[in-house]
């Protein structure tokens, strides 16, 4: 990056990432404190739609602090694009790898009492002496291909 | 070997240190990169698929649990101060490692200008940001384990979905003073405190009034009063237990790279201080990629931070 900007160009970088970054976290937390109703009383917005519009500004705002840390304190914005892309290509595999868990988790939530079931269920011994695998009374075995 | 045909095709690095070194002894670096500096961000990659092993986790424990504790209760206290604080105190660490990555910024500019104070001076102000967050963790665990009793297998935060209300030791249902029963909606949070394995009293806090105790009694029981439990009456019961492994695990497990951080970070200020880089007249290249782990350190804490404590 030495070749890219001169030193007061450098120093005014990093003020201005250190007041974008405080100034993003110090929104985050304003919002979290107002959505949850600590900051004014009666205000409130974390339930139902409000809810996911505070997720996604949450992610929103920390995906920008990411990227700015990645791409300017970390200088991959100076880096040859081969770097870039055989560190961040990978790193976008993730998506799918949180979209399969994340469902996987509510399929779990959603199935619990069924799971809690078939865990507490017992299975009826055979009677002493009968056969194991023993056949229907009047049963014939049938073999289909 | 010393093929001079190929001897253009080498890279000449940034800061200027042209040698005769030809392809055959590695002189064209893949990506105009260092090796050390490309290894860094290869051990990045591996260690950001680590720590979003243990968040991808996070998410999908939480996902499959009808309950989870409300960070703006669990994280709340603040030193010196007695008084109901959500979140507070966690911005000030998220300051703490911000300031110490801008000075780690510094550090890598002077070491480009081969300015060793300057070096030596960001490197200083970057290892105390990374102490101060240490203890500001520290602070953070001995709350959470010797006041509020969570550990790795007890978590005693827990958020109700039903509605409810507080039931007498007697049966009786427990009463405001002006008749009404004392109800708690859906929603809202409550916090148990045990102490020595047994439950010393139910803490019930409101959250239109942070901080207020409304009420804390040996032996309340739960009552709930509409949904498929209605007329149930319950013991209070833990919240999910995945909650304190997590925490503790995945903070514990970032701890410990800002540990370390710290470690190298004064290993190799001393290694600056005492001109080892000016010698090698690569532009402090060692400082570099130091700078690549701790900026990673603060990256890594973007999403602890989003996940733990924001939503």
């Amino acid at each position: 990056m030495a070749g890219h900007q001169t030193y007061e160009e450098q120093k005014a970088l990093v003020f201005r990432g250190l007041l974008l970054l405080g100034a993003i976290t110090m929104i985050e937390v304003v919002i979290a404190l107002l959505a949850k109703g600590h900051l004014v009383h009666g205000i409130k917005f974390s339930e139902g739609f409000g809810h996911y519009l505070y997720m996604l500004l949450m992610i929103g705002f920390s995906l920008y602090k990411a990227y700015f840390i990645i791409f300017f304190f970390m200088h991959m914005a100076y880096e040859v694009r081969g770097l870039a892309i055989s560190v961040l290509l990978p790193t976008a595999l993730l998506i799918w790898a949180i979209i399969a868990f994340f469902q996987e988790g509510s399929s779990w939530g959603a199935r619990r009492k069924q799971i809690k079931e078939k865990n507490e269920e017992l299975v009826k011994p055979a009677p002493a002496g009968a056969p194991q695998g023993y056949l229907l009374p009047g049963a014939a075995p049938e073999f289909v291909i | 070997m010393a093929d001079t045909s190929v001897s253009p095709a080498h890279e000449t690095h940034e800061h200027g240190h042209q040698d005769d070194t030809t392809l055959w002894e590695g002189a064209k670096a893949p990506f105009k990169a260092s090796y050390g500096k490309l290894m860094m961000w290869y051990f990045l990659v591996s260690d950001a698929f680590t720590f979003a092993g243990f968040l991808i986790a996070y998410g999908a424990l939480r996902f499959s649990t009808p309950t989870w504790p409300e960070p703006d209760f669990v994280f709340a206290s603040f030193p010196f101060v007695q008084a109901h604080w959500p979140l507070i105190f966690v911005t000030f660490m998220t300051f703490v490692l911000i300031f110490s990555s801008v000075t780690m910024v510094r550090a890598v500019q002077e070491g480009h200008r081969e300015n060793r104070n300057g070096v030596v001076f960001w490197m200083l102000m970057t290892i105390l940001g990374g102490a101060t967050f240490l203890g500001s963790q520290a602070y953070e665990w001995t709350t959470l384990i010797a006041k509020e009793n969570m550990t790795v297998t007890q978590n005693p935060f827990g958020r109700h979905t039903a509605d409810g209300v507080y039931v007498n030791p007697d049966g009786s249902e427990a009463k405001l003073p002006d008749g009404s029963p004392k109800a708690f909606h859906q929603g809202e949070s409550y916090l148990l405190h045990f102490h020595g394995g047994k439950a010393s009293g139910l803490a019930y806090h409101d959250t239109s009034k942070p901080g207020e105790v409304m009420m804390q009694h040996e032996g309340l029981k739960l009552k709930y009063t509409s949904g498929p439990y209605a007329g149930q009456v319950r013991e209070a019961e833990m919240g999910p237990k995945a909650f304190g492994a997590l925490f503790f695990f995945i903070t514990g497990f970032h701890g410990f790279h800002v540990f370390s951080g710290v470690v190298f970070l004064t290993i190799i200020m001393i290694n600056a201080a005492s001109g080892l880089y000016a010698a090698r007249r690569n532009g402090y290249e060692m400082v570099e990629k130091m700078g690549l782990y701790w900026h990673f350190v603060d990256l890594v804490w973007v999403f602890v931070f989003l996940v733990f404590y924001l939503l």
